[in-house]
């Protein structure tokens, strides 16, 4: 009993619910045809949207007002760096990750730049940064197809037991990403940030410090999801990464993270993620017009988070 | 108990529990017109849970309320308005973004129409005069600016402000804790006359010496219960301290003879604005005071010494330890609202408490639970979350958070606003055991009594230090006096 | 106490708050002459009565959108909705209102009723306006694909003519964004009314304690946010006369900057109407014709709007910091 109320109360217990109530949906649809092939490719999708999640988690929870936009154009970006880079060759591919990761960090750091050189507000600043990333992008890659090494490529695809190999690296990873938010002290320093900035600097928090790092490790998240779409497209594009703008917001919300800052989780990432990439599969499954798809999907975002409520008044 | 028709407001057997929490275990009460009643009590004793019910913004589990012989059902705050009981809370209730004048429009919303504006700032202007003469305030000044003396004079001015609502009972919590001694005695005298006029009024100070001075009738609380209530004239502080349930001790002891002024300098500090040499120093083990009006420059001194040891220099202050500072201000400066009491306490230790790379939860809890003993703070499981603990309680989860780290100079905000007098004689002496032990405290205290702990005072007026007494120099006027000194062009 | 004020900074001169308060005022004013001045040193002929009316045709609908996010900022949330229901509403107005005009009308009324609900939604479940309108503006965007699939449409006759007016001296673009700030300023910064919605963004408890409804405030400021934004759609129909889903896309952002731009703040209740105007039209015409007469290309002008949005920020940094300096 004691376990049951725990999940009930842990923030992330209805991004879960949610996800296995859209596949009940789906499989009732389809009669239990390719079950094993949805669930599979849920997997494969939905670790897209984690990466940038935890990267953007980690932002949204230092405070309000603190959001990264320049997501779509840095995966845009990353995508076409990183194959540029490997040049359809394998044994590039550790360097192609590499420029892709810089690429990422870069742009991190150049949006921290804009906030706390120029005080500019942090939606603005990676706003702003977006076009110019953008417009760099566009240049750099000419709009040309590239492609990936098929070594990669295959990477991206690989599957152990109709589980893909990818999903499992990128479930340890949000799993240490986990322990560093709440058993290392960057991550205990980001939450002291976002519950009152004031009160972490006065308690000696280098306030300035960990919102360097987390703008920095968001924007590198960001470029290793360039890089992993491209291989999994097969093909880097500027367009690549438009639909994690708020996809990545989204999953951090619907997971559990309060936009007031000062309250994160991981595995709502990972729950939301799906219950995201359930959610169109069931939709697509249904049959149903790209107009009506996106009233559905917005109406039911709407709804989770009605359901799931705001934060109860502290005081 | 006086007739029904002469009493303001009346409580019967009033009741309100906070699940397990009983708050209030069976208040009876009564304020007669015309009379100012002091309540005192212990944080959690019950004096805020009370007047959150008189005003209407809280409602009792069992009892009733009875407004001017009425007796009240659906009491609200609008009703409460109505009925002409207004009040003035510890947390201030302007809009900063607003003017003074639009902050006195919100309040009355029969202000409106055209001249809207005008109408507003006379109302609020005159009222600023009549209480507060020469206070400086312009009804069209943005209250996010004002300094938070100021913001506080306009709230009870507002109070007392009188459009369509009748005036009959004003409940003042904490009114002078961002006051300086001048406008202490301003409001106090103007309560003292508004009484006189027929006005009712509920006076909650933790300075005893002010509820001595202005109450008609003081009403002790303990525990969520009135455990005693006369007419002021037959209570004295000893007295009062010993109903409100503390160990009798006085609040400013005198510490032992031993001067400390030979040990190493840790600070050094010239305010910026400073024209002339003076600086204040700070030696290993002393406890300093600063001192003067509220908002003369001694935080911007902290802040700026806080900061050059969070390395951003600045030009004239030096520090030569690790530093952590006590926040007056807990909502805005010091308590985590979302953390349990356990992490904030430890927040600045944590590099202390790992185990090789993690923070290890043991010795988290080891942590906390060694200061809640040394500083004695109140609760039944530290992991419950922080502000479920009372204003004082919170107050000594900051004081642990800075003396549990390994600061050897420990700054202090004003830290005992709004604290009552059990914690403050519990927390001087833990500062007086660790100043023994070699720590520097800098204090700064917009409570002249509690100098009596320093080792030496340094005066501020306008940015810049105008005095440097030692304790045997000490005396409450000659603070005041250099507090009002104008200093040297 | 907070270190927020204290007697020495400010409190006996409040004169150093005052000038730092009207240069931060005038900033979006002196944006917009830089702007100005630029494109009169790259272009004169564009300084002239149809230069400018061509060049700030579409500077209405951008500055009746910024409005509307600015109300929802009043109050310390944020609408990322606007573009899209922009979109949405330009789509039913090159339809439904022109080939059946009632119904389009109901439409649109039901529109501005759906923003209000919204708000209140947001206020009694204390949701996160930020995903709330992520997720409506799926909503919004979906239902202007359904109506209209592919650009097309007409818009009224009567919405063009309006728009089209040419008044005597005065470009009507000029003649529209003075009246619109006009009517905005006086409303939410000179009304009595208009201080408890803006004191609701400063302090919502405290105004709750003084009686008033939060939730009939955050209805009214949601709803006149719908409001204006279906005027934006509107008057973006006007100008370019057909319909397309996709069209008010760029308005989120835009709107979010020119309220920035325009010296409001993103919590606190600190907004200001004419600023808000000013910004919207110092960036429609940096992001429209500035940069074409600059002949920037194609592929770096998003590149340029963005420098375009640093250079202002950062000068009203610069503009703040040396005032508190002082």
């Amino acid at each position: 009993m004691k376990l049951i109320e725990a999940l009930a109360r842990s923030p992330w217990i209805w991004s879960f619910a949610g996800a296995l109530l859209v596949l009940i949906a789906t499989i009732a649809f389809t009669g239990g045809a390719g079950t094993g092939g949805i669930v599979t490719a849920a997997l494969s999708l939905a670790i897209f949207s984690v990466v940038v999640g935890v990267g953007q988690m980690f932002v949204i929870a230092l405070g309000p007002g603190n959001v990264d936009l320049s997501l779509p154009a840095n995966i845009g970006l990353a995508s076409a760096v990183a194959m540029k880079t490997m040049g359809d060759s394998d044994a590039m591919v550790a360097v192609g990750l590499a420029a892709a990761l810089g690429s990422g960090l870069a742009v991190g750091v150049a949006n921290y730049g804009l906030i706390r050189l120029l005080r500019i507000p942090p939606i603005i600043a990676t706003l702003s940064s977006s076009f110019i990333i953008l417009s760099i992008d566009i240049s750099y890659g000419r709009g040309l197809q590239i492609k990936p090494p098929d070594g990669f490529a295959n990477f991206t695809n690989i599957q152990l037991l109709g589980i893909p190999v990818l999903a499992i690296v990128v479930l340890l990873f949000t799993i240490v990403m986990g322990v560093v938010l709440h058993k290392v002290i960057y991550g205990r320093s980001v939450l002291a940030i976002g519950q009152n900035m004031r009160a972490a600097w006065l308690a000696g928090i280098r306030v300035e410090r960990i919102r360097f790092y987390t703008y920095a490790l968001c924007g590198a998240l960001g470029g290793l999801d360039g890089a992993l779409l491209a291989g999994y497209f097969r093909g880097a594009s500027v367009d690549i990464g438009n639909e994690y703008l708020l996809t990545s917001i989204a999953v951090v919300v619907i997971g559990g993270t309060s936009v007031a800052g000062g309250k994160a989780n991981v595995p709502g990432i990972w729950g939301a993620s799906l219950f995201l990439v359930l959610l169109l599969t069931m939709l697509n499954t249904f049959g149903v017009s790209p107009g009506l798809r996106l009233v559905l999907t917005g109406l039911i975002i709407v709804a989770v988070i009605t359901a799931a409520g705001g934060e109860k008044a502290a005081r | 108990m006086a007739a029904s028709g002469v009493n303001v407001v009346e409580l019967n057997g009033v009741e309100r529990h906070f699940g397990a929490v009983r708050a209030l275990d069976g208040v009876d009460l009564f304020i007669a017109r015309g009379e100012c009643v002091g309540l005192v009590g212990h944080n959690g004793a019950g004096k805020s849970t009370l007047i959150h019910i008189i005003a209407g913004t809280g409602s009792p589990d069992h009892g009733g309320i009875i407004v001017n012989g009425a007796r009240q059902t659906e009491y609200s705050v609008l009703k409460a308005q109505a009925l002409g009981v207004r009040c003035v809370f510890q947390e201030l209730s302007l809009a900063p973004n607003l003017t003074v004048a639009e902050n006195t429009r919100v309040s009355h919303s029969s202000i409106s129409g055209i001249g809207w504006r005008r109408k507003a700032a006379q109302l609020i202007g005159d009222k600023l005069n009549e209480i507060f003469p020469g206070h400086g305030i312009d009804p069209a000044d943005v209250v996010g600016d004002l300094p938070i003396g100021q913001r506080q004079m306009v709230e009870v001015a507002r109070a007392f402000t009188v459009t369509r609502d009748p005036l009959q009972l004003v409940i003042l919590d904490e009114p002078t804790s961002s006051l300086d001694a001048h406008r202490a005695a301003q409001l106090l005298a103007f309560v003292k006359r508004a009484t006189a006029q027929g006005v009712s009024c509920i006076l909650i100070s933790h300075l005893l010496g002010e509820i001595l001075g202005t109450a008609d009738r003081i009403v002790v609380m303990r525990d969520g219960k009135v455990v005693t209530a006369d007419q002021a004239t037959a209570f004295d502080r000893d007295g009062l301290v010993a109903a409100m349930g503390s160990v009798q001790q006085t609040v400013a002891e005198d510490r032992s003879g031993v001067t400390h002024a030979t040990g190493p300098i840790q600070v050094r500090a010239r305010p910026s604005r400073q024209p002339d040499d003076q600086e204040l120093i700070a030696r290993e083990g002393e406890i300093i005071g600063l001192a003067g009006l509220a908002g003369h420059g001694q935080t911007r001194l902290l802040l700026d010494i806080f900061g050059v040891a969070m390395s951003s220099p600045k030009a004239g202050v030096e520090v030569t330890a690790p530093v952590a500072l006590v926040a007056g201000d807990r909502q805005t400066d010091g308590v985590f609202p979302l953390w349990p009491i356990v992490e904030n306490i430890t927040v600045r230790s944590l590099r202390r408490l790992r185990q090789g790379a993690l923070i290890s939860a043991e010795k988290e809890m080891a942590f906390a639970r060694d200061w809640q003993q040394r500083i004695g703070i109140r609760t039944p499981d530290l992991h419950n979350n922080i502000l479920s603990l009372s204003g004082g309680n919170q107050q000594k989860v900051l004081f642990a958070r800075a003396l549990g780290s390994d600061a050897r100079i420990i700054l202090m905000d004003d830290p005992m606003r709004g604290v009552d007098v059990g914690t403050k004689i519990e927390v001087y002496e833990l500062i007086r055991r660790e100043a023994a032990g070699g720590r520097t405290f800098l204090w700064y205290t917009t409570e002249t009594e509690e100098l009596g702990n320093c080792d030496r005072v340094y005066v501020f007026r306008n940015g810049r230090v105008v005095a440097n007494l030692r304790r045997d120099e000490l005396t409450e006027e000659r603070v005041i006096q250099s507090s009002f000194a104008e200093p040297a062009p | 106490m907070t270190a927020v004020a204290e007697v020495g900074q400010r409190g006996s001169s409040r004169q150093p708050q005052g000038i730092t308060r009207l240069l931060r005022a005038l900033l979006p004013a002196l944006s917009l002459a830089l702007v100005l001045i630029g494109i009169a040193w790259l272009n004169p002929r564009a300084i002239s009565y149809f230069g400018f009316n061509l060049m700030l045709n579409l500077a209405i609908p951008i500055a009746l959108a910024t409005i509307a996010q600015m109300f929802v900022i009043t109050i310390n949330e944020l609408d990322l909705s606007i573009g899209p229901f922009v979109g949405f509403v330009g789509c039913i107005t090159a339809t439904w209102l022109n080939d059946q005009p009632l119904v389009g009308a109901v439409v649109l009324v039901a529109c501005i009723g759906a923003y209000a609900g919204l708000g209140a939604l947001i206020h009694v479940r204390r949701l996160p306006s930020i995903v709330v309108t992520l997720g409506m503006s799926f909503v919004w965007q979906g239902l202007a694909i359904l109506v209209l699939p592919k650009p097309g449409g007409k818009a009224p006759g009567w919405l063009l003519s309006f728009m089209g007016m040419q008044p005597a001296l005065v470009p009507f673009p000029i003649v529209a964004a003075v009246v619109l700030a006009l009517v905005v300023h006086f409303g939410l910064m000179r009304t009595s009314y208009g201080a408890v919605l803006r004191g609701a963004g400063g302090n919502a408890q405290a105004i709750g304690r003084a009686g008033w409804s939060i939730l009939k405030i955050k209805m009214v400021m949601f709803g006149l946010a719908g409001l204006f934004g279906v005027l934006s759609g509107l008057a973006l129909i006007g100008t370019t006369t057909s319909g397309d889903a996709n069209i008010g896309n760029g308005y989120t952002l835009l709107s979010i900057a020119g309220v920035i731009l325009g010296g409001g703040e993103f919590v606190g209740g600190r907004v200001s109407p004419v600023g808000a105007v000013l910004g919207a039209l110092t960036l429609a015409l940096a992001a429209n014709s500035l940069l074409s007469f600059m002949h920037i290309p194609p592929d770096w002008q998003y590149a340029a709007y963005g420098l375009i949005l640093i250079i202002v920020l950062a000068a009203r940094t610069l503009i703040s910091r040396r005032e508190g300096r002082s």
